[in-house]
């Protein structure tokens, strides 16, 4: 059982995250949840892969033992480069503004003032939130705060972004908005990205490739490779078309699940 | 180029919804604010007066006992004339200054340590809110046996007083801090002492200041018996002037001075609802939609 965080070398610069053989399970002896089991998985570096399942499936955890936030009870987690993780709450601290959480990262990584404002700046230009670094957490709508999250989690300066369903709590055009942001944003960075959802259609819209993930044992079920062009529009045939196929998959292992 | 025109149709989608989504709601006016504060304050005191003069005339004690506004307030202003009432006045508030403080770092020193430590908190976690129960008065044998008629008993029994609501505060602040703001401080790198400095002390800072204000409150009574019980030598206070209007039986200068302390606890208590009132402006605590 080994986790390492192997800094990008010249020998293995394809391979961002690689999950061989690994379980984790909470408790212990009969009480014991088997939450994954057996997970064998490669991300390459620059690929967006979504994890995609019902409850229960392991999605977050797995997110957990990428992020190294967590320990694999059996298997080897290898992540080359930083992790940055995003939650489903924005979880901006409300007694900093918007700018000053953004700029909390490299404040933390010893960045001196001006310097770590104008970073803070440049970044919320980037989620398009140039202006609103004065303004406090609780005066920003959902979207917006997401998007300041995003902005905190990339002046993190990692290699790898991952997200746990992050858009959940927004509304569908705010979540539309959002998908074409961070579809630009990964374009402009090169970034890792694990993104997990359990919105078929999300997944279908953003990602290269899509690992499904069956439910208590969390299993890779299938995978799915995405080759529709971008930029794509989530009511498009060929993404609606994938989405329906990944569904139907899903809910056959929701059916044997209940036999 | 295509991903240009895509990217700037991006950005004005997105100001238009932020726009739309912007905090709508009516602020009232900087004077209406101060208004509607005032007048309920103002209309409280007529009121209690009233009906204060109105226990006064009804000849439930008697006149020489139970004095109305109508004796009370001019002797008052007379007082607030003379020297030796600012003497006394100084007197009282620098003890409540320098016994608050004292207070303060020593209840705010205990907090963190109890915070932090398990084996200190399981230990005397519950003696601490053992001790903001016992009334601070239980207190003055032993400090008047310890230190004799002195500034410094006085001074113990307001720390003994005070210490503990603000020690509490502190611990409730770090203990209510929600998992998620520690999760999100750990992973952006926070870890250890900048930690603590930058997510769990400033995410603790409502509740401490709520036990500060308790403290206050703590600090002030015990401080006010301090002075009934314990005469020091040559510092007329304000307790020692009410103990004096009693001695000479006068009821006028004693009500008078009752009033005066009242008043500054109010406005003590005022700064910190004020302090109270910043620290949730700040963090969106307000509901303006009443």
């Amino acid at each position: 059982m080994t986790v390492t965080d192997a800094p990008p070398t010249a020998v293995d610069t394809t391979t961002a995250i690689s999950l061989r053989g690994v379980s984790k399970a909470f408790g212990h002896g009969g009480n014991a949840v088997v939450a994954l089991e057996g997970i064998n998985l490669d991300v390459r570096r620059g690929e967006f892969v979504c994890l995609v399942g019902a409850s229960g499936c392991g999605k977050s955890t797995s997110l957990n033992l990428i992020a190294g936030l967590d320990r694999p009870t059996i298997g080897d987690v290898t992540v080359h480069g930083r992790t940055a993780l995003m939650f489903q709450e924005a979880a901006l601290f409300p007694w900093l503004t918007v700018r000053d959480n953004v700029a909390l990262p490299l404040r933390l990584a010893g960045m001196g003032r001006n310097q770590r404002h104008r970073r803070a700046e440049d970044l919320l230009e980037k989620v398009h939130l140039g202006g609103q670094g004065g303004r406090r957490p609780h005066e920003l709508s959902g979207g917006m705060r997401q998007r300041a999250a995003l902005a905190r989690a990339l002046a993190q300066d990692a290699e790898i972004l991952l997200m746990d369903e992050p858009f959940g709590a927004l509304d569908a055009m705010t979540r539309d908005l959002l998908h074409d942001e961070l579809e630009q944003v990964w374009k402009s960075t090169g970034l890792t990205i694990v993104f997990v959802t359990h919105n078929v259609r999300e997944a279908a819209r953003l990602s290269d490739r899509i690992v499904l993930l069956t439910s208590l044992p969390g299993k890779v079920a299938d995978e799915f490779p995405v080759k529709i062009d971008r930029p794509r529009r989530i009511d498009s045939t060929e993404v609606m078309g994938l989405a329906a196929a990944v569904t139907d998959r899903l809910r056959a292992e929701v059916r044997r699940h209940g036999d | 180029m295509a991903t240009d025109v895509t990217d700037l149709k991006l950005a004005e989608e997105i100001a238009g919804l932020d726009a739309l989504e912007a905090h709508l709601g009516t602020h009232p006016s900087r004077a209406r604010q101060v208004w509607s504060t005032v007048w309920p304050k103002v209309a409280a005191v007529v009121l209690a007066l009233g009906l204060w003069q109105a226990v006064v005339w009804s000849g439930w004690k008697p006149r020489w006992v139970l004095r109305g506004p109508d004796q009370v307030l001019p002797t008052l202003f007379d007082l607030v004339g003379t020297a030796s009432f600012w003497t006394a006045v100084s007197i009282t508030m620098r003890r409540a200054l320098t016994g608050y403080l004292l207070a303060m770092v020593i209840g705010s020193a205990i907090g963190i340590a109890v915070a932090r430590l398990k084996l200190l908190r399981t230990a005397v976690g519950s003696l601490i809110t053992g001790l903001q129960t016992m009334p601070s008065i239980a207190w003055f044998p032993l400090a008047i046996l310890l230190f004799g008629l002195t500034e410094r008993a006085i001074m113990f029994v307001v720390v003994l007083g005070a210490a503990p609501s603000i020690a509490n505060g502190l611990i409730g602040g770090v203990d209510h801090v929600p998992p998620l703001m520690l999760r999100a401080g750990r992973m952006i790198g926070a870890k250890g002492f900048g930690l603590y400095r930058h997510i769990v002390l400033p995410a603790a800072l409502p509740t401490y200041v709520a036990g500060l204000k308790q403290g206050w409150a703590f600090a002030w009574r015990s401080l006010m018996a301090g002075e009934l019980l314990v005469i020091v030598a040559n510092r007329p206070s304000i307790g020692d002037q009410l103990q004096l209007a009693r001695d000479n039986v006068d009821s006028d200068r004693m009500l008078a001075l009752m009033i005066v302390i009242l008043v500054v606890g109010i406005v003590v208590d005022t700064i910190f609802g004020r302090a109270d009132l910043a620290i949730r402006r700040r963090w969106g605590l307000i509901d303006h939609s009443t």
